[in-house]
């Protein structure tokens, strides 16, 4: 096998040239990944919202199932989903198996739960006194919601980069849903995944490369957000 | 079905929710949409010696300047292949399991079963050779050595067209292999080439998968050559009648083009380090009559 540091080198040159294949791919992680938390992140917030400030019977049974709902498996998500979306399953006439869409529904189920735990924190530990006294104000509470969450923005972003690193490099959900079809549903983890099997680690490295330093630059911003949010506190 | 899109509906009446709320189904839909306007796509499940020795990304791009169909390969192990022809989630398939291949047809699930091509199996393991398998004329000689050596075996252990082959090897020769010895990966061809790389173990494979890999690993070609490890590949398309709106028609051109005269000699062009790796079939009656087995 190749040494380790020509591989990577080979992997930067790979990057650098703009190989086309490995673009696509990279586009495909990424437009899934935004599109299913632009989905699940309102009514995420919505019921997270919802969860901190109401009180109803089974409101414990919820939050709990929330929290354990965190640490499903991936491959877990992805099996239920194969089978609700195969042909010969309840949703088989939607046609939705292998295709995008199944990766982004795969990848909003494994979003919500992590959106609504960690925006019900943020909404736990705000001040009461933001709503109330939007309320007092007149505002409707639509208008008042949308104050909190201006408060909270910082908390709430976490929530949503979080929720990025929890579905951006999950690679069991969107194997079996999507199949891996280059061009379609190959994204950087399933790419990965296949390229080490070929035993072409090139590829699959630069790839990591691109996951790191996503990764880096989102740790970087929610180092940021949470000093910010510190200093308006 | 999510709730993400759902719940919105019943909540703000007021005009920037419903433009948020619109802007949220608009998106959702045309990533749902993208997917049904390809019509002209074609999907191929097929086994991932196909697809990962690199045959097919050397020849459909010539099916899809012809035909103008997209073809989307599912690269998975026979028997996950003919379960996905069978609930009707690909169009066309691609695969090497004659009996598996027997019984879908007869259970009704597909039709136009064509021979493709073909190429062979191989043992391979360790120049050590612990077992002493080296150039025996029978691969079932060569299993009972392993199995009597209990030298380091990987098995396939996915049900692909492959390991089905292993079983019935193991079967004719009436071992039930079990131990420490007999390792199932539960993995595609390539990362079971390499678990036998790291491991210095023995395993089956087809000489496709071999011949594109074998730079990358420290392995022999130990026994090969034995009529048991004729390993042919058809094409099959799924019953018309228990899914009616599969793209039909593009499976049977499909099927067609592969089996055109052209299209053989693409296969039979196709190369890897000057070695061929598979032997097109549809035009000679020999592999007709071994597919019967």
């Amino acid at each position: 096998m190749e040494s380790l540091s020509s591989t990577t080198l080979e992997a930067i040159q790979l990057l650098l040239s703009g190989n086309a294949e490995l673009w696509s791919l990279i586009g495909i992680s990424f437009s899934t990944t935004f599109k299913a938390i632009l989905i699940a992140t309102p009514a995420a917030f919505i019921l997270g919202y919802l969860l901190s400030s109401t009180r109803f019977p089974g409101r414990w049974a919820l939050i709990s199932l929330f929290n354990s709902l965190l640490s499903v498996p991936t491959v877990v998500v992805g099996l239920l989903l194969y089978i609700l979306l195969s042909r010969s399953g309840p949703l088989g006439d939607l046609k939705l198996l292998f295709t995008e869409t199944a990766m982004v529904l795969g990848q909003i189920a494994l979003a919500f739960p992590v959106l609504v735990a960690m925006s019900l924190a943020s909404f736990k530990a705000a001040d009461q006194r933001v709503w109330e006294t939007a309320r007092t104000l007149g505002a409707p509470p639509w208008r008042a919601f949308a104050t909190l969450l201006h408060e909270l923005r910082y908390g709430l972003a976490a929530a949503c980069i979080a929720a990025y690193g929890r579905i951006i490099s999950e690679v069991g959900c969107s194997m079996m849903v999507g199949g891996n079809i280059l061009n379609h549903t190959r994204n950087i983890p399933t790419a990965i995944a296949l390229e080490t099997s070929k035993g072409d680690f090139s590829q699959g490295i630069a790839l990591g490369l691109v996951l790191l330093l996503m990764a880096l630059g989102l740790n970087i911003c929610i180092t940021y957000l949470h000093r910010r949010s510190e200093a308006s506190a | 079905m999510n709730p993400a899109v759902n719940q919105p509906v019943s909540w703000g009446a007021h005009a920037r929710h419903k433009s948020l709320l619109n802007t949220l189904l608009v998106c959702f839909c045309l990533s749902f949409c993208n997917s049904l306007l390809h019509a002209d796509t074609l999907r191929l499940a097929t086994t991932t010696s196909t697809a990962n020795s690199g045959l097919l990304d050397a020849i459909l791009p010539e099916f899809q300047r012809q035909s103008g169909i997209e073809v989307h390969v599912i690269a998975v192990g026979t028997g996950a292949a003919l379960r996905l022809g069978r609930d009707g989630d690909v169009d066309v398939l691609l695969v090497h399991a004659p009996k598996a291949e027997q019984a879908f047809i007869n259970s009704g699930y597909g039709s136009h079963r064509t021979s493709v091509m073909y190429n062979d199996f191989i043992i391979i393991g360790p120049a050590a050779d612990p077992a002493n398998i080296r150039g025996l004329k029978e691969a079932g000689e060569a299993l009972r050595h392993i199995a009597q050596q209990q030298a380091t075996f990987i098995s396939r252990g996915d049900d692909s067209g492959t390991h089905k082959k292993e079983k019935l090897l193991w079967q004719q020769i009436q071992i039930l292999p079990k131990g420490s010895w007999y390792r199932e990966a539960g993995q595609g061809m390539g990362k079971v080439l390499q678990i036998s790389n790291e491991t210095n173990g023995y395993t089956l494979i087809d000489r496709g998968t071999w011949l594109a890999y074998s730079s990358k690993v420290d392995l022999d070609v130990l026994v090969e050559g034995d009529p048991q490890l004729f390993n042919p590949y058809s094409v099959i398309q799924i019953n018309t009648q228990r899914f009616p709106d599969l793209n039909h028609q593009g499976a049977a051109a499909f099927r067609q083009w592969l089996v055109s005269q052209p299209t053989q000699q693409l296969i039979a062009n196709f190369r890897i380090n000057n070695k061929a790796l598979f032997v097109p079939s549809a035009n000679t009656a020999v592999a007709a009559t071994q597919v019967a087995e």
